[in-house]
């Protein structure tokens, strides 16, 4: 097996659905239908990765999604019925790495969890640095590490692959279509809210001072890129 | 902001921090400020009733009081100047009969002693009447002769009209002149008498003047107090009728403010109401007029409610098992070839007909999310030109497929404007696509223009166009141009609904014109600034 999904849905059809899209795609698949039994079951069950429906019985899907991000960086799927900013934000915002919008595709939701589910045996050893001089954020990429004046920061693997590829061109002026591309691996435009969201989580672990960025900069009307090194 | 405001001549002039705000606004406009004042004036009347009712009482009161005012003056000084003649005539008469009885009392043969007798007379009678400046006396030799008999007399202090009154009568007789006194002269009465004195052989004119200054000094004072009384009565009537119409006019004030605060969504405002005069009245109508405002409010927000939570809860409950649907018909899909042939051409349907009915669902939830307002803009400043291009791209197999040319026009820089990309994008496909649908094989031109405030993007075809009337139709939903024409994309009849609604929410304007076989043309106006609508402007038909 590549690797173990565990999927948090109360509705029993489409939970044993997705268990045969799964399967089929040679992952391993594990089941909670309750949003109170969710985080036992993740901690049980230690996945790869969470498929996590928004609305659930007991515990909502979106203070699953915050019980779970709490204690482990592991990347969760939200699966949302509804396209509301708001849900899709508030799910965001507390934690998730992506979402999938119902009805999708089964194709659809096998690229969404691969792109997260990708491993990184094969990196090169690579260290970068950004930031401003007083301030730098340092990068151990195939260790999986950033340090921030002599300490350790905590990044989940998605924020950490934001900040690589930014960190990669510390020049270059980065879209939000082209980081939906890169670090989210999605071929045609998909919400760019995605990004937003993401940097604001990304900044908040990684700057002095989230409200005046130094690390992550904002280019007006265009995107994103590294501070200066 | 300052005391000074900005002089456009550049003086500064000093303003008083409580200037009236009418007044203000005209120093702003660069009036005068006596036109300001004006302006300010006529600002007060218009809007202040309070204002209007006194003013109203001052200009019909004013002349009321002053005529009646000036009435009593004249009587009172009428009565002054009787009151003093009378007693002038009769100080006159006894000074007559003294003079007379004293000269005609000497000795008839001695002329000489009487004449000094007469002075003496004359200068006794003067003496009497310098007592509080009362009057003075002279007295005139006979007519022809006009001897002044009394020491400092003049002639000219003897008015002509009296000289010819006494002329036909032995008097007195009395005119109104300017008189002797110590300093001057002042408005006095003259009053001439003849003497008969027998034994001077002729008639001596004995005069008394008599200075009006005490009358006038009265007369002043009393028109003095007539003014001030007036004044003050206008006064008195302008704050009597400023209390009484502030009576009327507050309650007025206070529902007009309440008005403005429940149009401002404070339902719960509400007027005190006190008493059970017109205006409580006017109170508890307005307060139950408000009450059945906020009930009907209320229930039109509840019904929005429960429209709202309808259209979340249809998409949760259909969405997921059209998910499972999905996936299971994808399986299905996938494993196809294993089938007979019309499982498999069943599995190829059942496919293609879960596309169209997601496609229709989604339509339909957005829809119903703008019909029930729960559309939210979150505009963040996008480029417009790669935007542009992805749609262009993603619209060439279809294109290519019906043997359109695309023809794509980009101003030389990034096109930055406030909008959530993710509806514009869904516009602007709309747009293309359904131009290359109706094209006809022609070639489709995507325009793409800015100014300071606006982007403006327009889609144009050269196809079969728009019958007259149908340019207003194109927005209805499931609106089909023509009936008869088979679709080939699978449209939903819901993409130009959605786009008008969605450009509609960014404050832009998208409207269509056409002209039948030459072809149709579609412009979305965009401002640059989220929310802030352009000004409409007629768009030109092919």
């Amino acid at each position: 097996m590549e690797g173990k999904v565990l999927v948090v849905d109360d509705d029993p059809a489409l939970a044993e659905m997705l268990g045969i899209v799964l399967r089929g795609e040679g992952l391993d698949a594990a089941f909670v239908a309750d949003g109170d039994a969710a985080l036992g079951a993740f901690r049980r069950e230690r996945p790869d990765l969470v498929l996590l429906d928004l609305m659930l019985p007991g515990t909502d899907g979106i203070e699953v999604c915050r019980q779970i991000r709490a204690e482990s960086g592991v990347p969760i799927v939200m699966l949302t019925a509804r396209g509301d900013t708001l849900d899709v934000v508030l799910g965001l915002e507390s934690g998730a790495d992506d979402y999938v919008v119902k009805p999708f595709k089964p194709k659809e939701l096998v690229a969404r969890l691969r792109a997260r589910l990708r491993t990184r045996d094969d990196e090169e050893p690579e260290s970068l640095t950004i930031g401003p001089p007083d301030d730098l954020v340092s990068i151990d990429v195939p260790g999986h590490k950033v340090v921030r004046g002599g300490a350790q920061v905590q990044l989940t693997p998605l924020e950490f692959d934001l900040l690589v590829a930014l960190a990669r061109k510390p020049h270059t002026v980065f879209t939000r279509e082209v980081l939906l591309e890169q670090v989210w691996h999605y071929r045609h435009a998909a919400d760019t809210r995605l990004v937003n969201v993401h940097v604001q989580r990304l900044r908040a672990k990684v700057e002095r001072d989230p409200e005046t960025p130094q690390v992550v900069v904002t280019v007006r009307g265009v995107g994103y890129k590294a501070g200066p090194a | 902001m300052g005391a000074a405001l900005p002089d456009p001549g550049g003086r500064s002039r000093p303003v008083p921090v409580s200037l009236d705000p009418a007044w203000r606004r005209a120093l702003r406009r660069g009036l005068t400020p006596v036109q300001g004042l004006r302006r300010a004036g006529a600002a007060r009347w218009r809007r202040s009733l309070l204002t209007r009712v006194v003013l109203t009482t001052l200009l019909v009161s004013g002349p009321v009081v002053a005529l009646f005012a000036s009435l009593l003056v004249q009587s009172l000084g009428a009565g002054l100047v009787e009151a003093k003649t009378r007693a002038s005539l009769a100080e006159a008469r006894s000074g007559v009969v003294l003079v007379e009885a004293r000269v005609n009392a000497v000795a008839q043969d001695n002329p000489g002693l009487q004449e000094s007798v007469l002075q003496d007379a004359i200068r006794q009678l003067d003496e009497r009447g310098a007592v509080g400046q009362a009057y003075s006396v002279f007295a005139l030799g006979p007519p022809r002769a006009n001897k002044v008999v009394s020491q400092g007399a003049d002639l000219q202090d003897v008015p002509v009209a009296l000289e010819q009154q006494l002329r036909g009568s032995p008097g007195p007789e009395y005119v109104f002149a300017d008189v002797p006194v110590t300093a001057g002269r002042v408005p006095g009465l003259v009053v001439g008498s003849v003497l008969s004195v027998p034994r001077l052989g002729a008639d001596y004119r004995l005069y008394h003047s008599f200075p009006l200054t005490a009358e006038q000094a009265t007369y002043g004072r009393t028109v003095r107090t007539a003014a001030g009384a007036g004044l003050l009565l206008l006064a008195m009537l302008a704050l009597i009728t400023g209390l009484v119409a502030r009576q009327v006019v507050a309650p007025v004030r206070l529902a007009a403010r309440t008005a403005e605060r429940l149009a401002d969504g404070r339902l719960d405002e509400r007027l005190r109401v006190r008493g059970e005069d017109e205006v409580a009245r006017l109170g508890t109508a307005f307060n139950a007029m408000a009450t059945a405002l906020q009930t009907q409010i209320r229930q039109l927000e509840d019904l929005s409610r429960v429209q709202r939570r309808f259209v979340s809860d249809v998409s949760h409950e259909l969405r997921t098992p059209l998910t499972t649907v999905r996936m299971a018909a994808d399986v299905l899909y996938d494993a196809r070839e294993d089938f007979p042939a019309s499982p498999e051409r069943a599995a190829e349907l059942l496919q293609a007909e879960l596309d169209r009915f997601e496609s229709l669902l989604a339509a339909l939830l957005e829809i119903s999310r703008y019909d029930a307002g729960a559309a939210e803009l979150d505009a963040s400043p996008v480029d417009l030109a790669p935007l542009v291009r992805r749609v262009v791209a993603a619209a060439q197999p279809l294109a290519d497929r019906k043997g359109s040319r695309l023809d794509v026009t980009l101003p030389a820089g990034p096109v930055i404007a406030e909008v959530e990309a993710v509806r514009i994008e869904r516009v602007l496909r709309n747009l293309v696509v359904n131009a290359v649908e109706h094209g006809e094989s022609g070639p489709v031109g995507v325009v793409v223009s800015a100014d300071a405030e606006v982007v403006v993007v327009t889609v144009s075809d050269v196809g079969v166009g728009l019958q007259p009337g149908q340019a207003g139709l194109v927005f209805t939903r499931f609106w089909r141009g023509d009936p008869s024409r088979a679709r080939t994309t699978g449209g939903t009849g819901l993409g130009l609904a959605i786009a008008l609604e969605d450009v509609r929410l960014h404050g832009g304007w998208l409207q269509a014109a056409g002209t039948p076989g030459v072809g149709s043309v579609f412009r979305m106006t965009l401002p640059r600034k989220a929310g802030r609508t352009p000004p409409d402007s007629p768009l030109v038909a092919p």
